[in-house]
């Protein structure tokens, strides 16, 4: 099995990107990074992350959710976070990303955000 | 009283991370620390091992990661020795600066020293740089 598997659903001109697993070094920041790459070829620059079976992010994944920010934000995009674990909310708190991240607990909040 | 002790030599390779981070997992269960400690030392043994590999043998293959740890009811010590040339800790940017926030490297040692008690570095005898982490119950 995967260590991120990645399921792509779409809410208007949202593209929300269900996440479950782990985001750390090697397979799961591949996953995350090769995601974020096909949809700006396919033109989708308006992303939400859902994170919430996300179990475990290491350094090198909250690396792979800045890389994947600011290559959106480069497109003249926006990536957004929803439904972030205490664990994952505590390691962007640690490192200052809650201040970068828009984060949101509920779908449908995060979804009006982009308009 | 409950005492562990481990020594491990892998290849460096980015799947020595999971297999370091599994050893120290189930030594430091072993020893009862809880499971907030246990989350902390995981994630740190991650980071540590990810340097050596990544950065202090610039991944290769042919130099080891030496996992060392040491453990009793009070302390668990995990030690991480590379091959490299070894860096002054101090002079790494600090990731939380507003100019560094959006570096997509950089936080690994941010996250050992949160996690973990005690964080040192040290250049080893016969080469190489050894991390020496500390968490205390």
């Amino acid at each position: 099995m995967a260590e991120l598997n990645i399921r792509e659903r779409q809410a208007g001109d949202v593209t929300i990107l269900d996440m479950d697993g782990k985001i750390t070094i090697g397979d799961g920041n591949v996953a995350l990074r090769s995601a974020i790459r096909r949809l700006i070829e396919e033109g989708k620059k308006k992303i939400l992350l859902n994170l919430g079976g996300v179990s475990y992010v290491d350094s090198s994944g909250i690396g792979e959710l800045v890389s994947s920010y600011t290559t959106i934000q480069r497109e003249g995009g926006q990536l957004k976070l929803l439904n972030l674990t205490q664990k994952i909310q505590d390691l962007l708190g640690i490192t200052k990303l809650l201040t970068v991240f828009d984060t949101y607990t509920e779908e449908a909040q995060a979804l009006n955000s982009y308009k | 009283m409950t005492e562990e002790t481990v020594e491990l030599t892998l290849p460096s390779r980015v799947e020595s991370v999971a297999e370091a981070a599994g050893t120290v997992a189930d030594a430091a269960r072993r020893l009862g620390f809880a499971e907030d400690a246990l989350f902390g030392i995981d994630m740190a043994v991650r980071e540590a091992v990810t340097n050596a590999v990544l950065h202090g043998n610039g991944a290769d293959e042919s130099k080891p990661v030496e996992l060392g740890l040491s453990g009793t009811d009070a302390e668990l010590v995990v030690t991480v020795r590379d091959r490299g040339e070894g860096f002054d800790p101090e002079q790494v940017a600090d990731p939380t600066r507003e100019e560094n926030l959006l570096k997509a490297s950089g936080r690994g040692i941010l996250f050992m020293r949160t996690f973990m008690d005690e964080v040192d570095w040290r250049r080893h005898p016969e080469g190489g740089t050894v991390v020496r982490m500390t968490k205390k119950k």
